[in-house]
């Protein structure tokens, strides 16, 4: 083809290409402009003499999010080098949460963001249909669906903002979106501080700080209880105190309320009655075990328990029973994945919640690098009673040889879902009819969650097993948490296995390849009419035996428990 | 050290305690997959392909991160674990593309670099089921010159994201999102290009799957040759690996080196394709007859054939000696001068300095050394006896507290600032002095932005504050130093309030971190050339000797000082003789003794005055017929005296009115084009030789390729030059007779690199002082004496002495030059190697937002910088560095040269030019 040498478009060519070759007007990178800085500085205040302390950049970035309706890359920028941290690091920890909403800097922010949990219980009933209805309707809202809100008693639950929804309906959501009700709902039933201690409460705080009670004598009651880790993971309790009493100094505390694991809300229900119970677990444990600062980590979805612990955490240290050790209240962002205790003490710290690898264990090695005590909020809600009441008296519950009391957190296709106070062992029939008031109209029992998510699934032919922990292992699932869903005749366990799978894919931090890439490929092939056994097999034995944590470890159960107790559903032989 | 028991494979091993799994099956032999495992990378245990199973244990464990306790049973290939790596490697083979991007050696069919190895080895291969699953591929980001990143092919091993935070501290890269979605990103998920990448490339080095490639080398990984030899940029050494293919060097691999374990930065890496530049002189030229000597015709529209024709070696050759020899009789010895490299090797500056000792019978020989160090050199020299660093950069992790002064290492010295930021993470208190704060900032304790100028006023009131507050090392003192007495009284008048009012920073700081520097168990000072380009350079210099001596923080590890030294060889150029006052090994050309050692060992009458430095050679360029030191004739090789010259347009004229000026280059820098004659010399890669880098360690650097065309070795030509020059010189031997030569170089210098023959150095690197063949090198000096005459420190008190130039109503900023990251020194080099050309094209004034505001400029926008010699335009970069008041200018631009606007006034004892600060203007253009 002829050109011409003097065309436009050679001269146009020619600038193109010097334009590209203009240097650069600025410095490499993102730079912090001065209006982004000094909206930053109003949120966090000016830098201290020795600079922004790390591990709070996760409450800054609330500070930022809350304000501002999500995280602007602007102010990501402007706060890493208010915090003098690479943009980064600001950057992955903010992405690592699914509360912070990054935006654009020429992105809009939602005005409020509906949240509506997608998770078994809220999904029975009928969650699916309420989250597309709202997206449907509520044009300019941000209508998401999201994982377990702690809330499955009232399912389904929503979120307008950080006002909880309880059985949620489209006429109830959108008139809390129209009214731009998005505050926290009060919680006039709480016992608050001054209530509680002129019930008498503190006191056996302030006999333990004072040496009035041994140490040694509340260890031994905790021990002769059989009091266990009710996060889930079951260590005796007592003896987690001595190991990590025998620790150097200083010892950390870390409080793990990141109620996340699907099903359970007794944490959130405990707090929201009776906080000051808990804090005297907290005040006795930090004394026992000598720890010199307490970090109680909450999950973001519980914003009105999180208004409660503030207040009466203000209030307990204005008027002070006992010498306090330093307790801060840390604020989840939205990952199922910290309610593991490492990932939990990584999130305290500030980054992102992906758990450590062990050894060493946190009791030596763990927060900042300290021995750190960490427990479940129930454990420790349980000390006053129990120091009170005396261990035998706990010891003395309990069936089929099983030992103590369990709060069962029950929701599900059952008349009376919420949480239960009952012995340890009980069967799940037994815990339907005599503390449910047996299945919902309609529903006969076809298969339960033993233990949230991640507990495994098990058929109604194994509804006499005794629910407690080290019970269940030999059928392939465990108690976990106590969370207990129940699945009626027109339920599918393989909807609940992807239910929760997906959950997992969800979830899953991403750091290890057997939990990163065994959850999402199983999701996909968990979808398909005829399941694909040897390939999922394979799947669940990699991730069970090659995962980093519990997540990845546990993820397969609902896996193995289709394919044992029902493999009609996907295609296999009855 | 303790050892522990277990059983491997049923095998009972011994291991020391703490050695991982992994390592301890390494070195048995026994093989286990691993991806997210490197050696040199903190263990991470996150791909999982290198689990193993651990009897009574529920789950398997990662080899890499575990170690094994007594008794423990550990099966590497157990069916268990066996089924567990090939799921791992299986299942993140399912999701990489067909086509990878780093292939085993040219096969196509093992396209994924370490993954697909072990997939071979393993026998995986991926089943139909997941191959279908495989993930949504994602956009290929190429915005980087150097590098692609290619993420579908990325296994999230979190690799990059060590070597670019944990090795490098640069910090840009981190893996975000969360589980599948869980991506490597830059910044806030920017381009890379657009990110805050410095272009190291320590991530493409990591990466093991080929997701960040070196785009010039994507798909096979064949070569036909790897060739070993050192970074030709900067002094800090780094080992390189030339990777050639067809006879071009297509990428470089960072090797373990004392200086660098493998470490390199963005010129190192990618900046290597300078010497395959068109630009390259292939053939002698001569000057057409008539033909003005004018810098400006250098304007790219000029054709250089208008200027010069091409000539053959022998013409070349003769036509470049005869005039010195011509001149010589006329004018004697002293009409002559040269001017060597510090970039070409020892071997080269050696033989260049006995051309012109030898040849041109005097000592008028100096280098670029003059422009960097000089004033550092001679403080030093007074003080400690030795012009070299006293403790190797890497000392600073055995530093609680590190000073950094006049100095931007993470431009100027990439590779070292890495150690320094390391030395950060672990603790190191590191004080950043300087009126810039640049990105090393990002990790001090303290950051002292003093005003411009006044370092003395800095220095001498941290003296004050440690002799007045009994900080001193007094046993240190009475037994190794000088006077002592003087320099207390000196400093008493110096207090922090009153100096706090001169150098702007507040008398408490000052106070906080002499203290800390005082009673810190180990504490060392760097500096850069932001200490020593003043007319105050000297003494700048020595209130840092004081410091360090009257605090004891000398002699030890982690104490010291070192200047940083600026190019590859200038450590090594100097040592050699290239300098006009001192033979090989800083001899005193009027040192009797020396004086007539060397005349023995040359067998030949040689000049006992020292002869003039840089930028009086260039005055005597000028001087007038009457003169009888008038320089007429000149032999420059590899340096470019027409960019790097304070006052430029003075130099230029000198170099033009020069009668006689020969030119060895390789390409036809500003320099080469007011030439009589260019000789096309080789570029390093080229060539054999060594070079000793700031560190005092001596390396070897190997030929990868040859010169293009008819270039010739540097070697070669100085001895050609030589002979046509009446002198008889016998070396022979491959490269030119390179190892000759060094061997002739040992004996002039046996108290430096006595102990370290050719053999030793092509083994490795050997650090100097180095006596004798046992001799391992010593690292640190100064432990027990200080090589002056009576093996004491000297302390040197300073007064304050104010720039040279200061700022009025006409120009009233002050300009500050220096380097960036991407180009060195005058550009010559970088700025046609096209990644480093890409990523700065082009020249920039740095100022704050601040005086952006008061100028009422806009970041982007062109100005008119304008001093009383000279004026330049340029484009406005904002830069919150830069101090109030103050312009900053790279010097590599040719095009806006900031050196046509410096002061030549020089510093009285080191004669090096004020390049750090004058005068200027700035207006919009």
């Amino acid at each position: 083809m002829q050109t011409d040498p003097m065309t436009e478009t050679r001269i146009g060519l020619n600038a193109l290409r010097d334009q590209l070759r203009q240097p650069r007007s600025q410095l490499k990178g993102r730079q912090a402009t001065p209006e982004a800085r000094a909206e930053v500085q109003a949120l966090i205040g000016m830098p201290p003499a020795d600079g922004h302390r790390r591990d709070l950049l996760i409450e800054h970035l609330h500070a930022l999010n809350d304000c501002f309706h999500g995280l602007f890359e602007r102010h990501i920028v402007a706060l890493a080098s208010e915090m003098r941290l690479p943009v980064v690091e600001v950057f992955e920890v903010a992405s690592f949460y699914h509360h912070f909403n990054i935006l654009k800097d020429d992105q809009t922010a939602p005005s409020i963001t509906v949240r509506v949990c997608d998770s078994l219980s809220c999904s029975l009933a009928g969650s699916n249909a309420l989250l597309s209805q709202l997206q449907h309707e509520l044009l300019n809202v941000n209508v998401v669906p999201v994982p377990c809100l702690g809330r499955c008693e009232q399912a389904p639950a929503a979120q307008v903002g950080q006002q909880a929804v309880a059985l949620a309906t489209v006429a109830s959501v959108t008139g809390r979106v129209t009214a731009q009700q998005t505050a926290p709902n009060p919680l006039p039933e709480a016992i608050r501080f001054d209530a509680y201690q002129r019930a008498g409460g503190y006191q056996l705080a302030l006999q333990v700080a004072a040496g009035l009670k041994p140490h040694e004598s509340v260890i031994g009651c905790l021990e002769t209880s059989g009091l266990r880790g009710l996060g889930g993971a079951g260590f005796q309790a007592g003896r987690k105190w001595r190991i990590v009493r025998s620790q150097p100094g200083p010892r950390l505390m870390a409080v793990n309320i990141d109620e996340g694991e699907p099903g359970t809300f007794k944490d959130r229900t405990c707090l929201e009655a009776d906080p000051h119970r808990f804090l005297e677990g907290v005040l006795i444990a930090a004394s026992v075990v000598g720890c010199d600062a307490v970090y109680i980590y909450l999950r973001d979805e519980y914003h009105e328990a999180r208004v409660l612990l503030t207040e009466e955490l203000a209030a307990l240290q204005l008027n002070p029973p006992c010498a306090l050790p330093r307790i801060e209240l840390r604020r989840g962002a939205g990952a199922y994945i910290c309610g593991e205790e490492s990932a939990m003490i990584e999130s305290i710290e500030g980054q992102r919640g992906e758990p450590r690898l062990r050894p060493p264990y946190i009791a030596e090695v763990g927060l900042f690098g300290r021995p750190t005590l960490a427990h479940n909020f129930e454990t420790l809600y349980w000390i006053r009673e129990l120091l009170e009441d005396g261990a035998d008296r706990f010891a003395a519950h309990g069936r089929y040889g099983r030992q103590g009391l369990r709060r069962f957190s029950v929701s599900g296709r059952v008349r009376q879902p919420g949480v239960k106070l009952a012995p340890a062992g009980i069967t799940l029939r037994e815990l339907v009819d005599e503390y449910c008031g047996g299945m919902a109209d309609g529903q006969t029992l076809y298969a339960y969650l033993p233990g949230g998510a991640s507990g495994g699934i098990l058929p109604a032919r194994l509804a006499d097993v005794p629910l407690d922990f080290d019970t269940l292992q030999p059928h392939g699932c465990f108690i976990g948490s106590a969370a207990v869903m129940v699945l009626g005749q027109h339920d599918s366990a393989r909807e609940a296995a992807l239910n929760v799978m997906k959950f997992f894919a969800h979830e899953s931090c991403g750091q290890c390849t057997p939990c990163r890439v065994g959850t999402d490929k199983a999701a996909q092939l968990m979808t398909a009419e005829v399941w694909d056994a040897d390939t999922l097999q394979d799947l669940a034995q990699v991730m069970g035996d090659a995962s980093i944590c519990g997540l990845g470890q546990a993820a397969p159960n609902p896996i193995r428990c289709v394919l044992d107790y029902f493999p009609h559903e996907v295609g296999g032989c009855v | 050290m303790s050892t522990v028991h277990f059983t491997l494979n049923g095998l009972a091993v011994e291991a020391p305690a703490g050695k991982s799994i992994f390592n301890i099956a390494k070195d048995l032999g026994i093989a286990i997959p691993h991806l997210c495992h490197k050696e040199g990378l903190a263990p991470d245990g996150n791909c999982r392909a290198c689990v193993v199973e651990v009897a009574g244990e529920r789950t398997l464990a990662p080899s890499c991160c575990r170690c094994p306790s007594p008794g423990m049973q550990v099966r590497t290939d157990s069916e268990r674990a066996i089924k567990s790596q090939k799921m791992v490697l299986e299942m993140l083979l399912a999701d990489l593309p067909e086509q990878g991007y780093k292939w085993l050696d040219d096969r196509a069919q093992a396209p994924h670099g370490e993954l697909s190895q072990w997939a071979e080895h393993h026998g995986v291969e991926v089943r139909p089921a997941l191959a279908v699953l495989r993930r949504e591929a994602v956009p290929a980001d190429l915005s980087h010159p150097a590098m692609a990143v290619n993420l579908d092919a990325c296994i999230q091993c979190n690799r990059c994201q060590r070597a670019c935070r944990d090795l490098q501290v640069n910090d840009v890269i981190g893996l975000a999102f969360r589980g599948a979605h869980t991506q490597v990103v830059f910044d806030v998920a920017d381009p890379m290009g657009a990110s805050s990448c410095v272009g190291c490339g320590e991530c493409v080095q990591a990466c093991p799957t080929g997701a960040l490639m070196p785009k010039s080398h994507i798909g096979p990984q064949k070569v036909d040759r790897e060739v070993d030899s050192v970074c030709p940029f900067c002094g800090v050494g780094c080992l390189v690996t030339f990777q050639v293919r067809d006879e071009k060097i297509i990428s470089v691999k960072g090797r373990e080196g004392p200086a660098n374990e493998g470490r390199l930065c963005v010129k190192g890496r990618f900046g290597m394709d300078y010497i395959h530049s068109p630009d390259r002189i292939t053939k002698p030229l001569i000057r057409k007859i008539g033909v003005a000597k004018d810098v400006h015709l250098m304007d790219g529209r000029t054709d250089w054939r208008e200027v010069f024709r091409e000539a053959t070696w022998e013409e070349a050759l003769d036509l470049a000696a005869q005039p010195f020899n011509a001149l010589r009789s006329q004018y004697g010895p002293k009409s002559l001068a040269g001017f060597g490299s510090a970039k070409g090797s020892n071997e080269e500056a050696y033989l260049f300095q006995k051309l012109v000792r030898t040849g041109f019978g005097s000592n008028n020989v100096d280098h670029c050394t003059r422009l960097c160090h000089a004033s550092s050199v001679a403080a030093l020299l007074e003080g400690v006896g030795s012009g070299a660093v006293s403790n190797p950069v890497r000392d600073v992790e055995h530093s609680d507290l590190i000073i950094v002064i006049g100095s931007n290492p993470t431009a100027n010295h990439p590779v070292a600032a890495t150690w320094m930021k390391n030395a950060a993470q672990r603790g190191t208190r590191i004080v950043l002095a300087d009126p810039r704060i640049t990105d090393i900032s990002r990790h001090t304790w303290r950051t002292l932005q003093f005003k411009v100028d006044t370092d003395v006023a800095l220095l001498n009131s941290m003296l004050h504050v440690i002799v007045t507050e009994n900080l001193c090392n007094e046993e240190f003192l009475s037994q190794r130093a000088d006077n002592v007495a003087e320099l207390k009284a000196h400093v008493q008048g110096f207090t922090p309030e009153a100096m706090s009012l001169v150098c702007g920073i507040p008398a408490e700081t000052i106070r906080e971190v002499a203290r800390a520097y005082a009673s810190a168990k180990a504490a060392m000072i760097l500096w850069g050339m932001g200490v020593s380009q003043h007319v105050h350079g000297t003494d700048n210099v020595r209130c840092l000797i004081a410091l360090a001596s009257i605090t004891g923080q000398i002699g030890r590890p982690g104490t010291g000082l070192h200047p940083l030294r600026g190019q590859n060889n200038v450590q090594g150029a100097s040592d050699a003789g290239l300098i006009p006052m001192m033979f090989p090994n800083y001899q005193r050309v009027n040192d009797p003794s020396a004086h007539d050692w060397f005349e023995k060992f040359w067998n030949t009458p040689l000049d006992d005055q020292p002869g003039y430095t840089v930028v009086e050679i260039m005055h005597k360029a000028l001087a007038p017929e009457s003169d009888p030191h008038k320089v007429r004739g000149m032999y420059i090789m590899g340096e470019n005296p027409a960019m790097s010259d304070p006052d430029l347009n003075h130099a230029r004229h000198a170099l033009a009115s020069l009668q006689h000026l020969v030119v060895q280059d390789i390409f036809l820098t500003e320099t080469a084009w007011l030439a009589d004659v260019v000789l096309p010399a080789s570029a390093w890669p080229e060539k054999t030789g060594t070079v000793s880098n700031t560190d005092r360690t001596v390396q070897m650097g190997r030929q990868a390729v040859l010169p293009p065309g008819d270039a010739k070795p540097d070697l070669w030509i100085i001895q050609q030059i030589a002979e046509r020059m009446g002198l008889c010189w016998p070396y022979s031997g491959e490269h030119d007779g390179v190892a000759q030569v060094y061997d002739e170089m040992r004996q002039a210098m046996a108290q430096a690199i006595g102990g370290i023959d050719w053999a030793r150095l092509n083994a490795g690197s050997v650090t100097y002082p180095c006596v004798s063949a046992d001799d391992p090198g010593q690292p640190i000096v100064f432990h027990d004496h200080f090589p002056t005459q009576d093996g004491r420190v000297c302390l040197v008190p300073a007064e304050l002495i104010a720039a040279n130039e200061q700022p009025d109503a006409d120009y009233p900023m002050v300009l500050i030059t220096g380097r960036q990251l991407e180009h060195w020194h005058t550009g010559s080099m970088t700025r046609r190697a096209t990644v480093l050309d890409a990523l700065e094209p082009g020249a920039t004034v740095s100022m704050c937002s601040a005086e952006l505001v008061r100028l009422g400029l806009q970041a982007g926008q062109r100005v008119r910088i304008a001093s009383r010699r000279g004026e330049v335009a340029l484009q406005v970069r904002c830069d919150d560095g830069t101090p109030l008041g103050t312009v900053f200018i790279p010097f590599a631009y040719v095009e806006a040269a900031a050196n046509e606007l410096t002061n030549a006034a020089l510093d009285p004892v080191g004669k090096i030019p004020e390049f750090k600060y004058c005068a200027v203007r700035v207006s919009a253009l």
